[in-house]
């Protein structure tokens, strides 16, 4: 294949499999999001999903941890969540707090099991 | 960036930039550049051009979709095999658009002008959004959207390029702190976020169901957690209510 149909293989690939696929949810929220108010009953249980659904990513990613951070073991990981809710509640739930003790305690315990 | 194609009155501007201007402060802008220089490593590594990866993080706007896109498209994977999982991946983004735009528009604001708020949505505007515009005025809404998008459009693009050459580099333990960043700001900031009791049955539920579903091999079991965790935990709010 020549190297400028291969360019555009590429960016066509782009478009109907990376962005289409993914776009279309943000569309038919817009779609489904008409008429709709702030206050409207049925937001509180979207957030409910939505909200659990980003739980169970945030839990996936930790537990069957993709690429090379299947590399750290699982119990090292799950501890250093925990350091990082630690971290956040102790300095007056700061986001930022939380995400440096969870860091601090992966890497540090990475090196200590000597990896 | 291009300025606004048409003179804007004053408050739209001032919004856009205090947008902008919260992507410097916001916890979320650190972990998004992170999480891109490891999206920009692993393009390198697929063989994608620079320019590919850097239209790829504009057009899909999506760290885990473009992660499967990557790894999918590099594998040769089937273009069907591969939107069906960047599909999958993207229902999320539903209810998250769905559950912000009322927060964003007004009554009878045209559909057209919140195709760009919905596109910037994913995880960290959405958390971000949910904080930060109770105190923006309505009718900059869209524009405080559209400028905090536009900030950390910027420093994803910015991250991917550092990424891309740095990947050759970079040794493993470092790489895998990296990915690390996305499981722990995504729940210190849905911790955060989570002031009513329903929210956080919502997010300890999905926790524990998340990893259940997917062990189990049930299909979509994302979206299924989703709806099974957050409808349970929405059940115990009516049921609470109703007792009081």
């Amino acid at each position: 294949m020549s190297a400028l149909s291969g360019e555009f293989a590429a960016y066509l690939a782009l478009v109907l499999v990376g962005f289409l696929p993914n776009e279309v949810w943000r569309w038919l929220a817009v779609i489904f999001s008409r008429g709709l108010d702030e206050d409207a009953e049925i937001l509180i249980w979207v957030r409910a999903v939505a909200t659990a659904i980003l739980a169970g990513v945030i839990a996936k990613l930790t537990i069957f941890s993709p690429g090379v951070l299947a590399t750290i073991p699982t119990p090292l990981r799950l501890g250093a969540v925990l350091v990082g809710v630690i971290g956040f509640l102790l300095v007056r739930r700061s986001v930022f707090a939380g995400v440096l003790a969870g860091e601090a305690a992966l890497i540090l315990g990475a090196l200590l099991v000597g990896r | 960036m291009s300025s606004p194609p048409e003179p804007q009155p004053a408050s739209t501007l001032a919004a856009f930039r205090a947008g902008l201007n919260a992507t410097w402060t916001s916890a979320f802008t650190y972990v998004l550049f992170a999480n891109y220089v490891g999206i920009g490593a692993i393009s390198h590594d697929f063989g994608f051009t620079i320019t590919w990866t850097l239209v790829a993080t504009v057009l899909v706007w999506a760290g885990p979709a473009q992660v499967i896109l990557v790894s999918m498209l590099g594998a040769g994977a089937s273009l069907f095999e591969v939107a069906l999982a960047v599909g999958l991946s993207g229902v999320r983004l539903l209810p998250m658009v769905v559950s912000m735009l009322p927060m964003v528009k007004r009554p009878g604001v045209r559909s057209w002008k919140l195709v760009l708020p919905a596109h910037f949505t994913a995880v960290s505007i959405w958390v971000e959004a949910l904080r930060l515009l109770p105190a923006v005025p309505r009718e900059g809404r869209i524009a405080f959207i559209n400028g905090l998008g536009t900030g950390y459009s910027i420093c994803a693009l910015a991250a991917a390029l550092v990424g891309y050459y740095l990947a050759a580099k970079m040794p493993t333990l470092i790489s895998a702190a990296l990915l690390f960043l996305t499981p722990l700001a995504f729940l210190m900031s849905t911790l955060r976020n989570a002031r009513m009791l329903v929210d956080r049955l919502a997010l300890g539920l999905g926790l524990v169901i998340g990893p259940l579903f997917a062990y189990w091999q049930i299909g979509l079991d994302l979206l299924w957690s989703g709806v099974v965790g957050g409808t349970a935990a929405y059940a115990i709010h009516r049921v609470r209510e109703a007792l009081q």
